[in-house]
């Protein structure tokens, strides 16, 4: 694992994405402090973080979109599997050079709170306790994005796809507002998906059997349930949505709550999508 | 060694491995030898533990490699068909992060990097960007790769694929000094390559094993297909007894080609070609019977090669020689069959095939017109 985490490392800092995604991140922090904390002469750092989440959306699918894919695309996934490690080593030694890559430039961004500290009146528990929270965050956000590399052997491919994927978890809050909150809406959107869920098990496992059978149970699951007790439906589908939301999340800690059920949550959103990384990796040993 | 047991690979529909078994020992080179897509690769990969198998046991070393893949793995280096490199890497580079991930630190991973270094002639290039190096250089970064850890066996697939002629030599030598220390399991699609430098050779066709002999043996079965084709001014009888009396000429066919002559192809199963054309000819002067064609047709091994592998059993069963050479005179059976024949006179007594040991210097000959023929490709 430690041979992976140094291999990946030293591949980050040869080639330029692990300095585009610290530039970017940093310039985009440096230029939120400027209009929050020194134009409008506010106290909170947190809002810089809030300001800069968005640049997220497109930096860490960056970062991430060749992780996976480029091995494969190289075949040197053939050595990873060929060496005497385990494809968990792998998946973790990966993601650890990630977050390696990632707290660089966060470690800069950590000297903020304290330089303002000294030019005025800063809460600097918030501003910390946000700094660890947008880091969690941005460890969950890079979970997904490898695990999104996992599946195609194609960088670009994998970058296209994470990046509306973010995106829509950016704003499902607020398009939460604006879909169906009857419970017919939301039961049709739970089929919509269900369909395809099948369709991507399908894609994955070239199993028909499976994808049709989990796609048709789950739509006679929610069927039954919806004729059975409507009220569960209403106003579920908004409710999801916002509870997916990992930057939802995040807007408690700029408000300067420190939420301990969202860390857990990013918590297991990381562990969730490392799992589901393996198991990409594993698959293709089976077919 | 290597205990391959019962193997199967399935994808979907389609058998890529079917039922495959066999054994390998320590301390040889040993040739897998197919047609494209024949499931080579598809072993070797389960071999190494890249690919999980349908069915059956691969056992490195009495290790399980789906069981125990780390004890099995380490007894292995692998070297795919696309040699797995890193681009923006120097050799020296690569080469680290590999002896790192099996499990070498500080001086012992200097070590076997010089060694397998200086083995492997990568000195000039070790500093140089692998994106920058030439095919042979790479296969050869890959090989060394694949050294690191001082492994027990060294699986090779298709190594001198895309290679020039030189490369090619190059690498075989080192495949064959690697023989030495290493019990080594290299593929090909390419028999005279197998035949120059394995010791013992598997032939697999359709994802079975279709014979797992010494190149020599093979060889053998092989010569049985020479051929002398000639036309002749003469009677049916006289033919067949001119031909009695030709020592290796076993089975012919005759079929009149219209102008009063007869074109008759015999099989030669052993003897200098020259020789018995010279035989022929000499035969048919004395009895002043005119020759109006004469020609010989040295087997072409891949032709034979091609015969074996379309001619696969139903059944995976595991040849013996008899078994084997059963196949093959199936194989000739069919090749009769596909030729006109015009009566009962192209018969195919085998005649006991003698040792083929006084052929030795026609066999180089052969192999070397192959690799020629290869090295043009």
């Amino acid at each position: 694992m430690i041979a992976i985490l140094k291999h990946e490392l030293s591949n980050h800092f040869h080639s330029l994405t692990a300095y585009i995604f610290g530039a970017f991140l940093l310039v985009f922090v440096g230029v939120g402090a400027m209009i929050y904390n020194i134009q409008q002469a506010v106290a909170n750092f947190e809002y810089v973080l809030s300001f800069v989440s968005l640049v997220f959306v497109v930096i860490i699918p960056v970062l991430t979109m060749r992780v996976i894919a480029e091995e494969r695309k190289q075949k040197t996934d053939q050595l990873l599997y060929s060496l005497p490690i385990s494809t968990v080593q792998v998946v973790i030694g990966k993601y650890l050079a990630l977050l390696a890559v990632y707290m660089i430039p966060l470690c800069i961004v950590a000297l903020y709170p304290s330089v303002f500290a000294r030019y005025g009146a800063v809460y600097l528990p918030a501003s910390y306790g946000c700094i660890l929270a947008f880091f969690v965050m941005g460890a969950a956000l890079i979970a997904i994005g490898v695990f999104i590399s996992s599946l195609t052997e194609n960088q670009g491919f994998a970058a296209g796809i994470a990046i509306p994927a973010l995106l829509l978890n950016y704003y499902s809050v607020s398009l939460a507002e604006h879909v169906s909150a009857t419970a017919f809406g939301s039961a049709a959107a739970l089929c919509a998906f269900s369909v395809l869920l099948g369709l991507v098990i399908r894609i994955l496992t070239k199993n028909e059997m499976m994808a049709y059978g989990v796609g048709f149970a789950l739509i006679a699951v929610i069927w039954a349930a919806f004729f059975l007790n409507r009220e569960v439906f209403e106003g579920l589908l908004p409710k999801i949505m916002r509870n997916l939301s990992l930057f939802e999340r995040f807007y408690s800690f700029v408000a300067g709550v420190f939420d301990l059920t969202a860390i857990v949550y990013y918590i297991t959103v990381i562990a969730f999508f490392l799992f589901l990384t393996v198991q990409s990796m594993e698959k293709r040993r089976y077919n | 060694m290597i205990t391959v047991e019962h193997l199967t690979k399935r994808y979907g529909d389609f058998t890529a491995v079917s039922d495959l078994s066999f054994e390998i020992q320590e301390g040889h080179i040993y040739g897998f030898l197919g047609p494209n897509g024949a499931g080579k690769s598809t072993t070797m990969n389960i071999m190494t533990g890249c690919l999980s198998a349908t069915a059956g046991h691969v056992r490195i070393g009495g290790h399980d490699i789906f069981e125990e893949p780390d004890q099995a793995k380490r007894l292995i280096g692998y070297l795919p068909e696309q040699p797995p490199l890193y681009m923006n890497e120097t050799p020296l580079e690569y080469l680290r992060f590999v002896g790192e991930a099996k499990g070498l630190r500080g001086r012992e991973l200097a070590g076997q990097i010089e060694t397998v270094v200086e083995q492997t002639r990568l000195g000039e290039v070790k500093n140089r960007l692998i994106s920058k190096l030439s095919k042979g250089y790479r296969q050869r970064v890959g090989i060394a790769q694949a050294l690191l850890g001082n492994p027990r066996v060294i699986i090779l697939d298709e190594p001198t694929v895309g290679l020039d002629p030189i490369q090619i030599i190059e690498i075989r030598d080192l495949i064959r000094q690697l023989g030495q220390e290493h019990t080594v399991i290299l593929s090909s699609h390419i028999l005279s390559e197998v035949q120059a430098i394995c010791e013992k050779v598997l032939i697999i066709a359709k994802g079975r094993m279709v014979a797992f002999d010494k190149p020599e043996n093979l060889e053998k079965l092989l010569m049985s297909s020479n051929t002398v084709s000639f036309t002749a001014e003469a009677e049916r009888t006289e033919i067949e007894e001119i031909l009695e009396e030709i020592e290796g000429a076993c089975g012919w066919q005759m079929k009149e080609n219209g102008n009063g002559g007869i074109h008759v192809e015999v099989r030669i199963e052993f003897g200098e070609l020259t020789d018995i054309c010279r035989s022929i000819f000499t035969a048919f002067a004395e009895r002043k019977k005119a020759l109006l064609e004469l020609t010989s047709k040295k087997a072409n091994l891949e032709e034979v090669f091609i015969e074996l592998t379309e001619s696969t059993p139903s059944q995976g069963e595991l040849p013996g020689t008899e078994k084997k050479e059963e196949r093959i005179s199936q194989g000739e059976a069919k090749r009769q069959v596909g030729r006109p024949r015009e009566d009962g006179t192209a018969e195919d007594e085998a005649k006991p095939s003698k040792d083929g040991t006084e052929r030795d210097g026609e066999r180089k000959d052969e192999a070397e017109n192959l690799e020629s023929e290869v090295t043009e490709r």
